[in-house]
């Protein structure tokens, strides 16, 4: 609905309606410190009987506040009714710091995880970060983004910057002091979640799979272990994030269990891009992309004798878990239980 | 020349921004100009000469700082004009939360990080609801969640600014405050320009100079606080 329509609603609609279908209203008048609203009435009569003063220190006057929640409905109806959503992106390449040309033209869809390689200083972030901003030419690679294979226009452009990207890196961690369950609440509500109940319910379970020891739902989000953050921090992002696509930067090895972290981002619809070194992400990944001196070099898509690679990388890692788990319970390790 | 005001919190990142801002706009050497607005003292002119940029800071002392920019702004906007600025930014450290340094017809940027509490931009008042862009600094540091969350109290506040997600330390996200930055408009005086919002009503006795408690020394616009009714 445009600004018009909803003032026109506001005008006619008594104000608990309203409440009713947007329970996010009721933080407007929260930020107004307006706290006894008689809500049975239109906006514009139940501001009749608010204290004028009270509005004057923050500057309003009743025309004011109407507008102004007008706005507010504008955009938070346009954030449940659409969000951002994207298909695939396509890179129409640039240069490199040479100034020569790099990969043409090449593209990612949801579901898709794509791991970018290179030295440090190659250009990884560079890449990421013009995905991030939507270049068009305005960016020192002169990369060219398209959405579902189109330019954005200014609008949409304005609207879905900073947006479109989710982060998850190692340094992150939980600063809101508040329970697990209050924190995906929050969340959730903050997205406008239809079905919030149900949504918060299956992000924990997600995180509680993810992560090696299972957590409550009234331990305070700052008191998780390392893997657990990292396990929540997932499993939000795949069921709550407005961004479709979402940039790792390495997963640590904190416990959880890495590859069914990405698994779940991208069955979640996500576009994955991750920027790692470690084989085991990197193979698991579609596509490998590599940076060179500023430029995309090469593609490469993951090849079977790869995924047998990975197989054996696999086994590895299990023993290398299964040797962190006997350290943790302080136990000793024996050289003839590793051979098989 | 176009002028934009800067303003946040103590430390939420300002200088930071600006000058990954700077780096964003490769601007030529000397044709960017920083007034910084401060109370007491301030070490940012060291980071700005460090990076080549001209610098001018005052200090409001015992006034309020954002009283003090409205009646320094046209002052600074000469300075660059005659320096032969192409872009002049002003940065002040909002300290009251009911001041805001923004004029009308002046792109305004209010800088505030991740780290200041989830409720804080509900708190900031005109120097965030005024703003025309939001700049958030320190996302680096929390989840994505609390960044979204964050994202969606401040468009609680102001439903039309646009908000940046901005890396003080690496830069990210400066490319997007650049494009703003770069259709900002062209200025060339701010002679009978307006502020956006009133500053507050004081000049109280206190405002000039009264440090005695009690209701004989209290003159001018004072406000009171009810007790009646609660526990005593
Ligand atoms: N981790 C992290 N730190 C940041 C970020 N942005 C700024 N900082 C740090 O925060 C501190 C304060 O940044 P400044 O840019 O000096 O803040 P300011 O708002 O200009 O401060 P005053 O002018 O003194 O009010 C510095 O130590 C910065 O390095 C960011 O995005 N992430
Ligand atoms: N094609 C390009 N043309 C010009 N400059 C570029 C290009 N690509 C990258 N750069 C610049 O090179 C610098 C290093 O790039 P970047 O930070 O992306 O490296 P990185 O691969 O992420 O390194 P690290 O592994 O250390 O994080 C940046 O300043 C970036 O803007
Ligand atoms: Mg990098
Ligand atoms: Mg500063
Ligand atoms: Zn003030
Ligand atoms: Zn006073």
């Amino acid at each position: 609905m445009s600004f018009e329509a909803y003032m026109s609603w506001v005008l006619t609609t008594p104000l608990n309606q309203i409440m009713d279908r947007y329970p996010v209203c009721h933080d407007f008048f929260q930020n107004l410190r307006i706290g006894e609203l008689h809500t049975e009435l239109t906006l514009e009569n139940a501001l009749s009987h608010v204290d004028s003063e009270l509005l004057q220190e923050f500057g309003m006057e009743k025309h004011d506040i109407l507008r102004e929640f007008c706005e507010f409905l504008t955009a938070f109806g346009r954030e449940a009714e659409q969000g951002v959503r994207v298909r695939t992106v396509t890179i129409l390449g640039g240069t490199d710091k040479a100034g020569d040309s790099e990969v043409k033209e090449w593209s990612i869809s949801v579901g898709e995880i794509i791991s970018v390689v290179g030295p440090t200083g190659s250009g990884k972030s560079r890449l990421l970060a013009d995905i991030e901003c939507l270049a068009n030419g305005d960016t020192p690679t002169g990369r060219k983004i398209l959405i579902d294979g189109r330019a954005l226009s200014d609008e949409e452009r304005f609207y879905m910057e900073g947006r479109l990207v989710a982060q998850l890196s190692q340094n992150m961690n939980f600063v809101m002091d508040l329970t697990v369950r209050e924190f995906l609440e929050m969340h959730a509500r903050s997205r406008m979640s239809q079905n919030m109940e149900h949504t918060v319910k299956r992000c924990y379970e997600q995180a509680n799979e993810l992560a090696g020891e299972r957590f409550g739902w009234d331990v305070k989000v700052t008191q998780l272990s390392g893997g657990q953050s990292r396990a929540l921090m997932i499993a939000d992002t795949a069921y709550m994030s407005a961004s479709p696509i979402v940039l790792i930067d390495e997963i640590e090895n904190a416990g959880i269990d890495r590859r069914k972290a990405i698994d779940i981002l991208a069955r979640k619809e996500k576009i994955v891009l991750i920027s790692t070194h470690d084989p085991l992400l990197a193979l698991r990944a579609d596509k490998r992309i590599v940076i060179k001196n500023g430029g995309v070099n090469r593609m490469i898509d993951t090849s079977s004798e790869e995924k047998l690679c990975l197989e054996e990388v696999e086994k590895l890692d299990a023993v290398l878990y299964w040797m962190r788990e006997k350290l943790r319970r302080g136990e000793e390790l024996k050289r003839e239980l590793l051979v098989k | 020349m176009k002028l934009i005001t800067v303003a946040g919190p103590p430390s939420s990142g300002k200088t930071s921004v600006i000058l990954k801002l700077a780096e964003a706009l490769s601007i030529e050497n000397g044709k960017m100009g920083v007034v910084k607005f401060d109370c007491l003292t301030s070490f940012d002119h060291f980071r700005y000469e460090e990076k080549g940029i001209p610098v001018k800071t005052g200090f409001s002392g015992k006034l309020c700082p954002d009283h003090f920019f409205v009646s320094n702004i046209e002052g600074s906007v000469n300075w660059g004009l005659h320096s032969g600025f192409q872009l002049l930014i002003t940065e002040s450290a909002g300290l009251c939360n009911r001041c805001s340094p923004y004029i009308r017809g002046v792109l305004s940027v209010c800088v505030i990080d991740n780290l200041s509490g989830i409720n804080t931009p509900r708190k900031i008042g005109p120097m965030m609801k005024m703003a025309d862009v939001v700049a958030v600094t320190k996302g680096d540091i929390v989840s994505q969640a609390e960044r979204e969350v964050f994202a969606f109290n401040i468009r609680q506040v102001n439903p039309s600014a646009k908000i940046i997600f901005i890396n003080g330390i690496t830069g990210q996200g400066a490319t997007i405050l650049a494009k703003q930055v770069q259709d900002a408009a062209e200025i060339t005086s701010l002679r009978d320009s307006r502020l956006r919002f009133t500053t507050p009503a004081a000049v109280c006795s206190y405002c000039t100079g009264e440090t005695r408690i009690g209701e004989e020394y209290q003159m001018g616009t004072m406000k009171k606080m009810e007790f009646k009714g609660d526990r005593v």
